[in-house]
């Protein structure tokens, strides 16, 4: 049993300087054979593990990841979180993620600074005025909390935006979930992996995949930079490099994986309270607690596993915030960076079972998977000790795009994937 | 962002191109013919490499031809260039 960490334990490990804190978790070599493998030790494989554990009672579990928890996307994105789809389908599976963030922290015992500070999604011509308004509807018949604001209300709410009507793209108005917000990226993967280390699952890091073996129609196990390790049940969580994992197996999948920018500013006092996402001239801004203005940028279009995007991309997203948010005109970056994201064509992730036996994936989740994490890692870890999908990502199988059954969130949504 | 040199204009900045997706998939001759799981695979499945990619591009801002490439998409390294229709000059 861990210790629980508390105001208590604070104190009593500030009398020996902080420095007898024991390790969050192990760092053990592989075992010969699991149960389960998770590959990919992000927020969603480390839930899938934490879930396969907590929920149906496994035991023999292992997460493998080539570098170090949390250092892929999980680390990358803009830590968004929010619920408002279109589809039912997709309400469903993100209103299920946002409910369990709702509790993450006591649940884990270890602050992931959910903060509830409100999505704010800006109209800029008539059709996103149409679609917003159409997506208000929508969401407040699958139970999720959702208002439309005019320029008027729009501007009461978030006083720095440039409501002007002479600008480029003006603001025609736009809609709000106040229960979304942001949550600390690092604190959620290093959570899940302490609850999942507590229950006995072996975290393995620096252990890259480099084979699957199949018998047949079912897989026996993976090469690894750290040999063999034999297991009838894979689930994959690899984000970027899902399709790298699937040549392995065999299997195609309908991913494409572009590059993603982020970039954050100097830290500066407090200014903007909420998170604010423009579709249609591709800006989203919010501020982190240590005070960066956090600006998500928009994918390249082509295939690249760089970590590394285009200038221009950038450029758009800067000049789209300065006309935005004037108040900004002289803020300096401070770092910008790239993650690999997989993309599927209905911009909708897969959570399924595959045509080869005992192996899962859990990808596709392109520009928005960080908000699904918790719910994401439910979700995969029922799958996976079902063989069955649970109701809420029957949805999301891979035989979709076989069937025709797409869930359509490209334009759905209106929001920036 | 890297340059790239259109077969028909020369080196120009990658921000002029519109990447155009995975090179040489054949539409189905016979299309009534085909089985959901056919179309799927036409439609949807990508190889999606980690490393040398055949893909085509489009110099969209530029004289708005169609052209292919070969990519190494794990640097972006571009190791050659050619025409719809010509053969890859690399395997």
């Amino acid at each position: 049993m861990k210790n629980k960490y508390s105001i208590f334990s604070l104190i009593k490990n500030a009398f020996s300087y902080h420095e007898n804190w024991e390790k969050a978790w192990k760092d053990p070599e592989p075992k010969k054979e699991y149960d389960v493998v998770i590959i990919g030790g992000g927020g969603h494989g480390l839930a899938t593990a934490y879930y396969l554990a907590k929920k149906h009672n496994m035991k023999n579990i292992a997460v493998v990841e080539k570098g170090w928890i949390g250092g892929g996307n999980t680390g990358r994105n803009t830590t968004i979180i929010r619920s408002n789809y279109l589809w039912d389908a997709s309400a469903g599976l993100y209103d299920h993620a946002l409910k369990i963030w709702e509790g993450l922290s006591q649940e884990l015992n270890y602050n992931v600074m959910f903060s509830q500070r409100g999505v704010m999604n800006l109209a800029h011509n008539l059709q996103d005025v149409r679609d917003l308004k159409r997506r208000t509807h929508a969401n407040r018949l699958n139970g999720i909390d959702a208002v439309y604001l005019n320029t008027e209300e729009v501007k009461k709410f978030c006083p720095i935006i440039n409501t002007s009507p002479d600008i480029r793209y003006p603001v025609l108005g736009g809609t709000l979930q106040k229960r979304a917000g942001t949550a600390r990226h690092d604190a959620v993967a290093w959570g899940y992996a302490r609850g999942a280390d507590e229950m006995g699952v072996d975290i393995i890091q620096n252990c890259e995949v480099k084979g699957i073996k199949r018998n047949g129609d079912a897989v026996e196990g993976i090469e690894t930079t750290k040999g063999f390790i034999k297991t009838n049940k894979i689930g994959v969580v690899a984000a970027g490099h899902s399709s790298v994992i699937a040549n392995m197996a065999g299997l195609r999948l309908p991913l494409e994986s572009k590059p993603l920018q982020a970039l954050v500013s100097e830290p500066v006092k407090p200014i903007i309270d909420t998170v604010v996402m423009s579709n249609a001239v591709h800006a989203y801004v919010s501020q982190s607690d240590k005070g960066e203005l956090v600006i998500g940028a928009g994918t390249d279009d082509y295939v690249s596993y760089s970590q590394k995007g285009s200038h221009d991309i950038v450029e758009g997203t800067l000049n789209a915030i300065l006309e935005l948010y004037p108040i900004f005109s002289r803020m300096r970056m401070l770092r910008q960076w790239g993650g690999i994201v997989d993309i599927c064509p209905d911009a909708s992730p897969i959570i399924s079972k595959t045509s080869i036996k005992g192996l899962y994936f859990n990808c596709g989740w392109g520009t928005g998977g960080f908000k699904a994490t918790p719910g994401s890692g439910d979700l995969f870890a029922h799958t996976i000790a079902n063989d069955e999908p649970h109701k809420l990502n029957a949805a999301f199988n891979l035989n979709r795009f076989v069937s025709g059954d797409l869930v359509d969130e490209h334009g759905a949504a209106a929001v920036a994937h | 962002m890297f340059l790239i040199n259109c077969p028909f204009c020369g080196e120009r900045e990658q921000s002029e191109f519109k990447a155009g997706g995975e090179a040489h998939i054949v539409r189905p001759k016979q299309p009534t013919e085909l089985s959901d799981d056919q179309w799927a695979e036409y439609l949807f499945m990508r190889k999606n490499i980690k490393g040398i990619q055949f893909e085509r591009w489009n110099h969209i801002h530029g004289c708005r031809k169609w052209f292919n490439m070969v990519r190494d998409t794990s640097n972006d390294e571009i190791k050659a260039v050619y025409k719809m229709g010509e053969k890859p000059p690399v395997k």
